[in-house]
């Protein structure tokens, strides 16, 4: 084995451990935090079903975002959307024979990608014209849509303009799943791509990715709007009630 | 009227989304808490030698206590769907008054002594050191955000920055920053009963004099029953409707409901308050020892239903903690709650809004009215922020909306609403809520009220109202000192129970 392919061999194995982990961690730690008072945001569902449908048109809709800010919606619907056909189209490379879903998904996926960098590119636009949301960027902000753009060109370039081995390629990731290991194609903007996919899954869990574990723990949405038929007391508090 | 310090905004048509103005409303600084007010609540009032330990131990708990909390400080992304949300940034332009930022303030504390990138890298993910000026930061802006909500409705991820002013206020009353209103009230309607400090005998005077002026004004021997045992409704309503205009016009209101539907009903002296504090300085065990004079009050009396007047926060307090707090509600298997609740008449849902009250009322027909009576107003209807976020009225999602417009549909003839986008989930506050209803924060008051006063001003324009109905007592306060700001009669707003007043029908 190459030191090359050895280099990017330990680094998915432990991007894979730190994004799997550290998620899990932060979704034991926010289940485990008691959520003492009922404060959804009203109107709210009074059915555990209605809360499921609220979540739903949140986690695939965006609807709070679609009420509050059009911009913000379509940059950022296009980005997560093309996020998601493209993250499926790569299920492939970790599978053999492919199923036959991920064969639908493959063309749209691969077009897929400009939605996802165009989106990026106007939800960074934003970050520079609009003078609300420049106040209120870190640089870790922009750091983020660099990073998330560059996988998405690196990516496209790949595809587009100068395609990689991509049977090699396969190999290689397929090899990480059954632990029999093989080489990996010295293509630098394969290098590069898969080095900043790496990036992103090791920083997930400490950065402002997650958003995406968070909006399931948001009491604010949910919540059953039922407080006045069952009695809600979190642990900490009944103890109050015993005094 | 004083001239004001400070420059009114002028009414437009529309809101307009201001261009950022940094600091400008830096320097609103609400009185601070002395030694007295501190002292009666256990919390200090200066800040000690180890402040800066202290803040960051009560962060560490509260992110253990409240999920909220917890994960809004992770799940923000900056995106910026509320910076243009609050009231208190369209009218004052500051940047800190921006959902997103006040929220930073905690934030980047947050992420300094709690994340390992903060740690690490504080200059890259925006995180600072604890310092006076952040606490500073936190005091002024933490008594410019009246935790109405507005914003929780637009953010993706539900943030609600309420909760973080919250628990903002906690942190500060802890290390010795406690605002010197809302503390007054809080040790006000712990020690005598009620937030403005009125004594069991003055009570009583004034309701002898309501049932007197009643019965001039009608000839119906209306009355105002207090601490009577064995009734079978308690009334449990804001302070401010015992003698402040325009809130004492639905007292006289509910009284005249109740006469009519012929059921006993009886006020408390002990729980002559609705309004509870202890949710503006978040104090969890503040919050619960006030709501525990209501169930006090309801096991002593026996009564068997708690009704709530017209009072934002109180009905959101009453209607989503209640049960919470102090058992008033349903469901409960432990024996603090079964104590109450066997008592309670389980047909109704407890607590009721005196509007599901009424309204319930009138579906029956047991109500009548003479709605020209009310011929003279022209009538919209302003949303209050606690009752339309955070609380339900009704059977159905939305009842909070519904209820309160059906009734003066029931009473009047002249209703338009105020523009869809100001009304409803989306309602402006009326920029005194959440702790906010003191004269030393006058200037952030009368800013915050724009959006709102521009929303009543097309409907005055285009639709002659003369009259925004409410249903809280904070908001006819301030609407009351808010309205001549901006060119309006002061006694424009008032009471849903006052127009059910004004048309009701006795005998």
């Amino acid at each position: 084995m190459s030191a090359l392919t050895g280099f990017y061999t330990i680094l998915f194995y432990f991007a894979t451990f730190i994004l799997v982990a550290g998620v899990a961690y932060r979704i034991y730690e926010y289940s485990r935090t008691p959520a003492p008072l009922k404060i959804p945001t009203t109107p709210a569902p009074t059915t555990q079903s209605g809360v499921v449908v609220r979540m739903a048109r949140e986690v695939v809709l965006f609807e709070s975002l679609f009420k509050s800010n059009k911009w913000i919606w379509v940059f950022g619907w296009m980005f997560h959307v093309g996020l998601l056909l493209v993250l499926l189209r790569h299920v492939r490379y970790f599978q053999e024979p492919v199923w036959f879903w991920v064969n639908i998904v493959q063309p749209f996926g691969m077009y897929a990608s400009f939605a996802m960098v165009i989106g990026l590119a106007g939800l960074w636009a934003r970050r520079f014209l609009v003078d609300r949301v420049r106040y209120i960027s870190t640089p870790s902000d922009h750091l983020m849509l660099a990073l998330l753009i560059a996988i998405g060109l690196s990516g496209m370039m790949m595809t587009f303009v100068a395609h990689t081995d991509i049977i090699a390629l396969k190999a290689f990731a397929l090899g990480l799943v059954v632990f029999d290991w093989h080489p990996l194609p010295a293509d630098p903007v394969l290098l590069v791509h898969l080095g900043l996919v790496a990036l992103l899954m090791i920083i997930f869990p400490v950065s402002k990715l997650l958003h995406a574990p968070g909006i399931f723990f948001s009491p604010t949405r949910n919540q059953v709007d039922n407080p006045r038929e069952r009695r809600h007391v979190a642990p900490w508090a009944a103890a109050l009630d015993k005094d | 009227m004083a001239a004001p310090k400070f420059e009114v905004p002028t009414l437009t048509e529309f809101t307009a989304v201001p261009k950022i103005q940094e600091g400008s409303m830096a320097h609103m600084k609400s009185f601070v808490a002395n030694e007295k007010v501190q002292s009666f609540l256990g919390y200090p009032w200066e800040l000690g030698e180890d402040w800066k330990e202290r803040a960051i131990d009560r962060m560490g708990d509260l992110l253990g206590k409240y999920r909220s909390l917890r994960v809004f400080m992770d799940a923000c992304v900056h995106c910026g769907a509320c910076t243009d949300k609050c009231h208190y940034f369209l009218g004052t332009a500051d940047p800190k008054n921006m959902p997103v930022a006040r929220q930073e303030l905690m934030r980047k504390v947050y992420r300094r002594y709690f994340t390992l990138p903060g740690k690490m890298a504080p200059w890259l993910v925006g995180a600072e050191d604890l310092t006076q000026e952040t606490l500073d930061d936190w005091y002024n802006y933490y008594h410019q955000c009246s935790e109405c909500r507005r914003c929780s409705v637009y953010c993706p991820y539900g943030i609600d920055t309420a909760e973080i002013t919250m628990a903002g206020r906690e942190i500060l009353n802890y290390v010795g920053m406690g605002q010197k209103y809302s503390n007054e009230i809080v040790g006000k309607v712990q020690k005598i009963g009620n937030n403005l400090g009125l004594p069991g005998p003055a009570l009583e005077d004034t309701l002898a004099g309501l049932e007197e002026d009643v019965l001039d004004a009608t000839g119906v021997a209306v009355k105002f029953p207090i601490d009577v045992e064995g009734a079978e409704i308690m009334l449990v309503t804001p302070s401010a409707d015992f003698f402040s205009e325009p809130h004492v016009e639905s007292l006289i209101g509910y009284a005249k409901v109740f006469h009519a539907a012929g059921v006993s009903w009886t006020l408390s002296s002990k729980a002559s308050e609705a309004g509870n504090f202890g949710l503006f300085v978040a104090n969890y065990d503040t919050m619960r020892t006030v709501a525990n004079r209501i169930r006090d009050a309801a096991l002593e009396l026996g009564v068997k239903r708690i009704v709530v007047g017209e009072c934002g926060h109180a009905w959101r307090v009453a209607y989503s903690f209640w049960n919470t707090l102090n058992g008033v509600g349903y469901g409960g298997d432990d024996p603090y709650a079964k104590q109450l609740q066997q008592q309670l008449d389980s047909r109704y849902p407890q607590p009721q809004h005196i509007c599901e009250y009424t309204w319930d009322l009138i579906q029956q027909g047991a109500l009548e009215f003479d709605k020209s009576l009310n011929d003279d107003r022209v009538i919209t209807m302003h949303d209050s922020c606690n009752v339309a976020r955070g609380s339900r009225m009704g059977n159905e999602a939305g009842g909070q909306f519904t209820i309160p417009r059906n009734i003066i549909k029931a009473v009047a003839n002249n209703f338009h609403d105020m523009a869809s986008e100001t009304i409803g989930e989306g309602t402006f506050c009326c920029g005194g809520g959440g702790g906010l209803l003191t004269d030393d924060l006058m200037e952030v008051r009368v800013k915050g009220a724009l959006p709102r006063m521009n929303a009543l001003n097309n409907v005055v324009q285009g639709e002659q109202v003369n009259f925004m109905a409410t249903i809280c007592a904070i908001c006819k306060a301030q609407f009351t000192k808010v309205l001549p700001y901006y060119g309006f009669d002061m006694s424009m707003v008032g009471g849903v129970h006052q127009l059910v007043s004004t048309a009701i029908k006795l005998d």
